[in-house]
Formats: C-alpha cells, sequence, structure tokens
C-alpha cells in the first residue's frame, strides 16, 4: 500500500502534465505513451555513465520538452489531427528510445538514483511513512507551480487558448505558440515522472510507458469527478489526489487476485466508467461542476461568419454553469 | 488611420461556388472616425472587417493601419492594432475565466505574457474601475465566471475588453444583433460612450438602420461586395431611414432591370 502511494505521488506529475494538454488545451496528447519512457531512458542512461542523478532527471525534462514540441510541430505546422500526431511521435519515441537505451532494459539497482539514499535507509517502499511525506513535498512543490504558472499572463493566454481560441487571437496571442508549449511542458512533466520512476523501481525499461495516457486520463477524471475543477487550484490539486488513488485502486485489484497483466483493462473501464457514469440520468441530479464538461459553450466561431445559433439573452438565466477548468 | 486600397477578394475561386465577396474595395478611415456600415446579408460587411483584422487574406490590394502595412498580417499579430467584438457574445470573453481574468489577458493586447501573475492589486482596483464604467454592478463580480454572465452582461464584457486598452482601430460586426431590444440598447450607447472615452477610430456594421444614422459620423452602404453609398458629416446627419430604404430599393430596382434585360 504505501508503495502504491508513493508511486501515485511520482506518477501525479505525469498526471499534471495530462492536465495541462487534456483540460488546459482540451488536446488529447498521446505523446505520453513515448515521453514516459524517454525520460526513464534517458535518466537511466545517464546514471549509469556517472551522471548525477539530479541533472539525470533535469535531462529528462529536456527530453519530454523535445518530444512534446514536436507534437506540437506536426500539429500546428503540419496540420496533422492532434490525436495523430500525438501517435506518430509516440511510436517514433518507441524507437528513438531503444535507441537511447542500446537494450529494453537497464539496471538501475547499484547505481547512485535520487531515492538510493532513502531506499538504503528504510524509508522507501517499507513501512515508514518518511517516504511518502517527502514525495508528497515534491509532487505539491510542482502542484505549486503548475497552479502559479496558470495564473501567470502566460499561463492565463493558454487558458484561454483551451477555452476560447478565437477570443486569445484577436488578443494578439499565437495559438500555435501556446500549444506548442503546453504540450512541451506537459511532455516535459511526463518523462521528469518517468525518470522519477524508472530511479524509484531501479530499472529503466521500453515498454514502460505503455498505457501511460489511460493512467494518467484516468487520474485526471478520477480525481476531478471527486473534488471538482471549480478553479485550477481545486483541479489541478484533485490530479495529484485522482493519481494517488489510481494507483490505490490498482493495488487492491492486484491484491484481491487480478493479475498484473489485468491492470491495464482496470485503467481502461475506470476511465470509461469516469466518462459515461455522470451522463446518465441519475447523476445529472448532481451539481454541473461534478460532471464533465459538455462542450458547454461552443464560442469559437464567432464574428468570421454570421453564427445563426447564437444564444438568444437573458438575464433571469445565465447562459450556462459552466465553472470547470 | 485606417487605409484599404483595391481589395478584393474571392472565396472558392473557379468553382460552381465562386463567391465574389469584395471587389475592388478602396477605403479610408480618418483619426477618430466612426463609420458605420449597412448593407444586405451576403453584401461582404463581414469580410471586410475580417481582411482588416488578418483573419482573412485579400486576394489583392493592401491595408494600412496608422501608415504600417498590415497586409500580410494574420490575426493575432494585427491585434496589438486592432480591437474587435464579434456578434456572438459567447465568442469576444473565455467562459472558464473570471472577469478579471478575462481582463487581464485583454490588458496585455499585442503585449509580451510572461511570467508575472496576472491578476495583481493594482490591477484588482484598475478593473474595479473600468467595469464600473458599465453600471451594470460587474465591477462586485471580479471572481465571477464569466460563462454564468448573461449575454448582454457578456458583451458589454467584451466590449470594454476591445476598447480598454485603445487600440488604434475598433471593429464592430453586428455586435448588439444577438441581443433582446433592450440590451441591445444598452450595449449600444456603452459603445457610444467608450468609443467617445478612448477618441477610437470605429468600423461597425450593423443591421439596424436607424443605429447606423444615429451614430458615427460617416456611414457607407454594401452591396455584392462594393460600396455603393459613402455620406457623412452633415449628409449623413440630414438623412432618415427612408432614404437608405430607398437608396436599397434603387439597387434591387437595378438588379431586377439589369436580370429584365439579360433574359
Ligand atoms: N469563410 C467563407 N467561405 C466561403 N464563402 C464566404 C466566407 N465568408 C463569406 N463568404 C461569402 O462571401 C460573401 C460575403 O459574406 P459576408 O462578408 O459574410 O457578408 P455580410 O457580412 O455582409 O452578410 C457571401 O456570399 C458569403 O457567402
Ligand atoms: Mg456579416
Amino acid at each position: 500500500m504505501i508503495t502504491a502511494v508513493e508511486l501515485g505521488l511520482l506518477y501525479a506529475l505525469m498526471a499534471l502534465g495530462v492536465y495541462l494538454t487534456f483540460r488546459i488545451l482540451e488536446f488529447a496528447d498521446l505523446t505520453v505513451d513515448g515521453g514516459f519512457t524517454t525520460g526513464a531512458a534517458v535518466a537511466g542512461v545517464s546514471i549509469v555513465n556517472g551522471v548525477d542523478p539530479l541533472v539525470a532527471s533535469g535531462a529528462a525534462f529536456v527530453a519530454g520538452l523535445g518530444a512534446g514540441t514536436i507534437t506540437g510541430l506536426l500539429h500546428t505546422k503540419a496540420n496533422i489531427d492532434g490525436l495523430l500526431a500525438g501517435i506518430l511521435t509516440q511510436i517514433a519515441l518507441y524507437s528513438i528510445n531503444l535507441r537511447i537505451m542500446g537494450k529494453p532494459n537497464i539496471s538501475l539497482l547499484r547505481e547512485d538514483t535520487l531515492f538510493s539514499g532513502l531506499r538504503a535507509s528504510g524509508h522507501l517502499g517499507g513501512s515508514s511513512y518518511v517516504g511518502i511525506g517527502i514525495l508528497s513535498l515534491v509532487a505539491l512543490a510542482f502542484l505549486a507551480l503548475i497552479i502559479w504558472f496558470l495564473h501567470t499572463d502566460l499561463g492565463l493566454a493558454m487558458r484561454a487558448t483551451g477555452d476560447n481560441s478565437e477570443m486569445i487571437r484577436s488578443f494578439g496571442v499565437s495559438t500555435d505558440a501556446q500549444k506548442i508549449l503546453g504540450l512541451a511542458l506537459s511532455n516535459g512533466l511526463v518523462a521528469l515522472s518517468g525518470s522519477l520512476v524508472a530511479q524509484y523501481q531501479g530499472f529503466a525499461d521500453s515498454t514502460m510507458g505503455i498505457g501511460m495516457i489511460v493512467a494518467g486520463l484516468a487520474s485526471v477524471i478520477i480525481g476531478q469527478a471527486i473534488f471538482g475543477r471549480l478553479t485550477v487550484f481545486r483541479a489541478a490539486f484533485a490530479v495529484v489526489v485522482g493519481s494517488v488513488l489510481y494507483r490505490v485502486v490498482i493495488f487492491l485489484a492486484l491484491k484481491a487476485g487480478l493479475n498484473p497483466n489485468d491492470t491495464k483493462i482496470i485503467s481502461a473501464v475506470l476511465v470509461v466508467l469516469a466518462l459515461v457514469l455522470p451522463q446518465m440520468g441519475f447523476f445529472k441530479r448532481i451539481p454541473a461542476r461534478f460532471r464533465p464538461r459538455n462542450g458547454a459553450q461552443t464560442a469559437a466561431t464567432g464574428g468570421t461568419v454570421d453564427d445563426p445559433v447564437a444564444p438568444s439573452e437573458s438575464d433571469a438565466e445565465p447562459a450556462a454553469a459552466p465553472k470547470e477548468q | 488611420m485606417l487605409q484599404l486600397t483595391g481589395i478584393s477578394k474571392t472565396f472558392f475561386p473557379g468553382t460552381v461556388n465562386e463567391r465574389r465577396a469584395l471587389v475592388d474595395i478602396d477605403l479610408h478611415l480618418k483619426e477618430r472616425d466612426f463609420v458605420t456600415v449597412i448593407g444586405s446579408n451576403g453584401a461582404g460587411k463581414s469580410t471586410l472587417l475580417n481582411i482588416v483584422s488578418g483573419s482573412i487574406r485579400a486576394d489583392q490590394g493592401t491595408v494600412a493601419i496608422g501608415g504600417r502595412d498590415v497586409t500580410k498580417l494574420t490575426d493575432f499579430q494585427c491585434a496589438s492594432y486592432i480591437g474587435r467584438v464579434f456578434q456572438n457574445p459567447s465568442a469576444g470573453t473565455a467562459p472558464h475565466m473570471t472577469i478579471k481574468e478575462n481582463l487581464a489577458v485583454a490588458q496585455q493586447r499585442g503585449r509580451r505574457r510572461g511570467l508575472r501573475l496576472a491578476v495583481t492589486k493594482a490591477r484588482r482596483e484598475q478593473f474595479k474601475q473600468e467595469l464600473a464604467t458599465l453600471e451594470q454592478g460587474l465591477e462586485n463580480r471580479l471572481d465571477d465566471w464569466v460563462g454564468l454572465l448573461s449575454g448582454g452582461q457578456r458583451q458589454s464584457l467584451s466590449l470594454l475588453m476591445a476598447t480598454f486598452t485603445h487600440p488604434q482601430i475598433l471593429l464592430l460586426d453586428e455586435h448588439t444583433a444577438a441581443l433582446d431590444p433592450q440590451r441591445a440598447a444598452l450595449v449600444t450607447r456603452l459603445t457610444a460612450e467608450l468609443v467617445e472615452r478612448h477618441h477610437l477610430t470605429t468600423l461597425m456594421v450593423t443591421h439596424n438602420m436607424e443605429q447606423a444614422l444615429t451614430m458615427g459620423n460617416r456611414l457607407i452602404m454594401m452591396h455584392q461586395g462594393k460600396i455603393i453609398m459613402d455620406v457623412a458629416g452633415e449628409e449623413k446627419a440630414a438623412m432618415k431611414v427612408p432614404d437608405l430604404l430607398a437608396a436599397f430599393e434603387n439597387i434591387r430596382g437595378a438588379e431586377l432591370s439589369d436580370r429584365t434585360l439579360l433574359a
């Protein structure tokens, strides 16, 4: 159980990355599966070659920035559909990751990693809560960074890009640049998360990223289904908690006798449930913020063509109640 | 301030769907001109505004704003010179951001957006003052989501966001058309006030002839991609709605006789 919580906190960085693309930019980014492994591979190879583990983790982050940038360029400059752009980068990364590692698996068990000290003193994965405490601080630090970023001038431009791109362009922001930046940051976090998980578990593996996007989406959706996403603060916090919850659910499912190979279908079913349940009649009575965004307002088209379905207006009845991030 | 020279735009050229939206348009707005634009559906009014704003590239001709050639700039590159309000009240604001955040986005028009917190205490105060001029109590709702506002409130906010940073050109495309008459009147009044206060050079498309006559210092009428009437000053002031209707009838008559001639 403690291991599950610790892993959940490390995967939380990945989930925060998915939050940036999926919720802020409204972009389902499949780069994640490849980028997560890239982070693990870069950090793994660096550490094996004697690079300081902190520097190695930083290098993983930078590699992730690069991966996200490529997906962003494919999408915005080559006009490739977002899903396809992500898949293309993901597949390309699979080859690149094997090149980086030189073999399918790198062991870090005898290496100096960010966690070897904690591991040696028995504070990780065992019966001590010190590991959870320290990893919580790390996750909260990144959470705070994301929340702060999303309240800066730049962060507001990024949020507006996902919310109403026509509008933000009319205020001088290149939505292409915002998407590329968001994808880069997102995948930087994903790769950093991959590097930390590799160091935590003591190996990097060329397949460790498979299904990662679904795990990330599950964390975002489950966390926000429980805690809501009324504000950026709440929404991002929910993602971190969602990541821990997700790992705990998987842990319990395995404990209940499911085979480790079953975890992928558990993830898929969890995401489907979290997406479908709120649409059912019974749940409609739940306050709107707990429900998935129902395309609240398709704002974008505006002035380019006359809009035949411009909402009629009434003060008594607010246009909608879209209070989610 | 705004100089359009020889602007032409054809959609789907060379196909059965070919649409000549603008034909060799010349238009010059002096600083602080407030030009109202009327014309039948499909006359090319929106296309004209989209070309000024850089949302659409003209096939021919040039656009200059304040002496600067902006013909080849796209919409976000032109945005530092141009404030815009669209017809759809949802189009000009971000619904999942608060009023203060929307205003902060607008305040950085054309400026670099860096890693400074967007809503500072000083800005809050400034936003409150700006919102108070709308006289809708929005100054007390800085932290509310814009998606919760009514269409009229959103359109008023859009108008404020488009104007309070003093853009060189203000473009309004039937921005009161989606509102009920009462709200439309309010937004119309706010438009006149804001244009006056910020000394804006304005191009306003409207379907309301009364509005086209009472507002601004110059009126143009468009038809089939051409400017077929351009009146200003006293000549405009002396005009009444029936005069405009008569002008419309005239064109339609001409069209009919054209067709009979061809037949
Ligand atoms: N994006 C577009 N694609 C194709 N045709 C367009 C587009 N925008 C406008 N048009 C056509 O150009 C002509 C002028 O349209 P528009 O400028 O919207 O007229 P108005 O705003 O005066 O009603 C119309 O025939 C219209 O069908
Ligand atoms: Mg129009």
